[in-house]
């Protein structure tokens, strides 16, 4: 049952990623302006122009074009990258632990935000606090990533300037890094000046992009917090003697959290998507800041390759979610 | 039905104040030649980064202050409101025409349509949403009409989703099947019964979607890839204002609580409308 369930959602997930690669296939040799004229030198021959055409494949027609490129991604070619003139995938895997780490620590934040007003919220209903609660994650909910990141921006790097506005780590540190997942590293190698300087500069990004799900998280969970609290086994441990907020974290929690992981999962991917302008406006060194560039610089390889990474991140975060919904939810496991 | 009652009654103050909002600053847009106290495009390097009228060294007429080139900010403001406006309500009203069609056909019909259509807004959810808008407007062009057709080509799945639920839930009611026996044809009931209980979601979603455009345009601008540099836009606007941050921080204050403020509105206006028009809230 639950590995049938699998398989589907696998060849779902499948043909899904198919699609991406043809819509942006299409989308992109439609675009006017040609790739190749803006890397040549002024005064280049017909001649040249013809080879760096073959080089790069656009002498085919897009059909052509196509086959050969899926054919490649499927052996790991991702084509080089017209722009910076290197292999696309070890380009995008050079970028995406740094987009990898600001998401991760994104999501955490909304989870410990979202879940503590959450709590909150049901402990105290029918107060002024609960009122409280809605009205800022209303209001939170409704104001976009990027301008968070410009609220941030202003109050942190302008009017108090005690976090960094720009980059990923200060350029005068020396980075004994081996991987890119330097947040990681630094604290396996025990180098907390290093991870310090890491959070200065990913906390202001990172909580740009928490703040909308962290209102999210603080609705719905609030909302099952209290419709699992008038159930009779609830009311059981508080005439057991439970306080209210024991009563929330020992016995409701585990039953009211499955219906905000659905939505979790679908919002971590909205939240990665917020990461290509969040990044640009932090001037993080992660995927998503690369991709604008692509784009302005019409890196046709470099952008199919950054979009189609992203697809997969998104198909492959729907696919654990669904399974691990399955695996928690009992009338599901069973049935 | 008290709890309705409450609702509608909350809902009230939230409807005026984010429609007071929005009339004030569609009109301010409407109006601007007339409204603006200067011409938003003229520079005066005499008058660069004048600091706004509270402030030592502010210059009577100019408002909010100017930019690095000595541009009235409030005029540009009020300039800029025009294309966020125009983008708001040609962008959402298209994604709304393309979501809902495919969204009612899709949940009312069923079948084959419907797995067709759930494949495509699959294929549109695995695209990051900024980029894909990024990649479009460079593959259109830059220009209003390429800002607007990119939000529609994008943003039509939020409306699809919905409304494809909303018409699936309303096609196994009663009275789609009375009205089916009744001798009514499928496209007669389809517009006539289930059209008009989706109705409330369609203008909540609307109103969202007009607030979410004005924030894609935004972020078309800030990376340069909207309208003509030379117009001023909200998200063009900011963009300079990031850039002198640290020398003029109204420049990016202002453009800044304008889209928060029109955000706000038309997610609130919208919730408030549904709350005010849902027939079973109501």
């Amino acid at each position: 049952m639950l590995l049938q369930r699998f398989f589907v959602r696998l060849l779902t997930m499948l043909v899904t990623l198919f699609g991406v690669a043809i819509v942006v296939f299409v989308v992109i040799r439609v675009a006017p302006g040609d790739p190749i004229a803006m890397m040549l030198p002024p005064g280049a021959s017909n001649d040249d122009i013809a080879r760096l055409r073959a080089l790069y494949g656009l002498d085919k027609s897009i059909v052509q074009q196509f086959f050969i490129w899926l054919a490649g991604v499927l052996h790991g070619d991702f084509g080089t990258s017209i722009s910076l003139r290197q292999d696309v995938l070890g380009l995008v895997f050079n970028r995406l632990p740094a987009t990898l780490e600001l998401a991760t620590v994104a999501l955490l934040m909304a989870v410990a935000i979202g879940a503590t007003a959450a709590i909150l919220g049901a402990r105290s209903r029918g107060t002024a606090l609960e009122a409280g609660i809605d009205i800022a994650s209303g209001a939170t909910l409704s104001i976009p990533d990027f301008l968070w990141g410009l609220v941030l921006i202003l109050l942190f790097g302008v009017l108090v300037p005690v976090f960094d506005i720009s980059g990923r780590v200060s350029p005068q540190l020396d980075l004994p890094f081996i991987t890119q997942f330097y947040l990681v590293e630094s604290i396996l190698r025990l180098r907390f000046d290093l991870t310090w300087d890491l959070i200065k500069h990913m906390l202001m990004p990172a909580v740009a992009l928490a703040l909308p799900l962290a209102a999210i998280i603080a609705q719905l969970l609030k909302q099952s917090l209290k419709e699992v609290l008038d159930l009779d086994y609830v009311v059981l441990a508080r005439v057991k003697g439970f306080s209210e907020t024991q009563v929330i974290l020992r016995e409701a929690l585990k039953n009211a959290a499955l219906p905000t992981l659905t939505l979790v999962g679908v919002q971590f991917t909205f939240l990665i998507g917020g990461t290509v302008i969040v990044e640009r406006l932090f001037s993080y060194e992660g995927l998503g800041n690369m991709a604008i560039d692509a784009v302005i610089n019409r890196d046709l390889p470099l952008i199919q390759g950054i979009v189609l990474v992203f697809a997969l991140l998104f198909v492959l975060i729907n696919l654990a979610v669904d399974m691990m919904y399955a695996l928690l939810n009992p009338r599901l496991r069973h049935g | 039905m008290d709890e309705a009652r409450i609702a509608r009654r909350a809902s009230s103050p939230r409807l005026w104040l984010a429609g007071g909002w929005l009339l004030l600053a569609l009109l301010a847009a409407i109006f601007a030649p007339l409204v603006a106290p200067q011409d938003p495009l003229a520079q005066d390097l005499m008058l660069e980064r004048l600091p706004p009228f509270w402030l030592d060294g502010a210059e009577p007429g100019y408002w909010l202050g100017t930019d690095s080139l000595g541009r009235d900010l409030l005029s540009r403001l009020i300039f800029g409101g025009r294309i966020a406006f125009i983008v708001a309500f040609a962008a959402a009203t298209s994604a709304c025409l393309i979501g809902s069609a495919l969204g009612l056909i899709a949940g009312y019909f069923g079948g084959w349509a419907d797995r067709i259509i759930s494949r495509i807004v699959d294929v549109w959810m695995a695209f990051p949403p900024v980029l894909f808008a990024i990649l479009l407007v460079a593959v259109l062009g830059t220009g209003l009409s390429s800002v607007i057709l990119a939000i529609a080509i994008i943003d039509w799945t939020r409306f699809c989703r919905v409304i494809r639920a909303e018409a699936m839930s309303q096609a196994r009611m009663d009275y789609v099947e009375s009205a089916r026996i009744a001798g009514y044809g499928r496209i007669g009931i389809m517009l006539r019964e289930v059209l008009p209980n989706v109705l409330p979601s369609v203008v909540a979603l609307l109103s969202l979607e007009m607030g979410i455009a004005v924030i894609v345009e935004a972020i078309l601008s800030f990376v340069n890839l909207s309208i003509s540099t030379d117009d001023p836009t909200w998200g063009s606007i900011i963009a300079e204002g990031r850039l002198s941050i640290h020398q003029a921080w109204w420049v990016l204050v202002f453009p800044l609580i304008t889209l928060i403020l029109t955000v706000l509105s038309f997610s609130q206006f919208g919730e408030a409308l549904k709350a005010r028009f849902d027939p079973v809230l109501r």
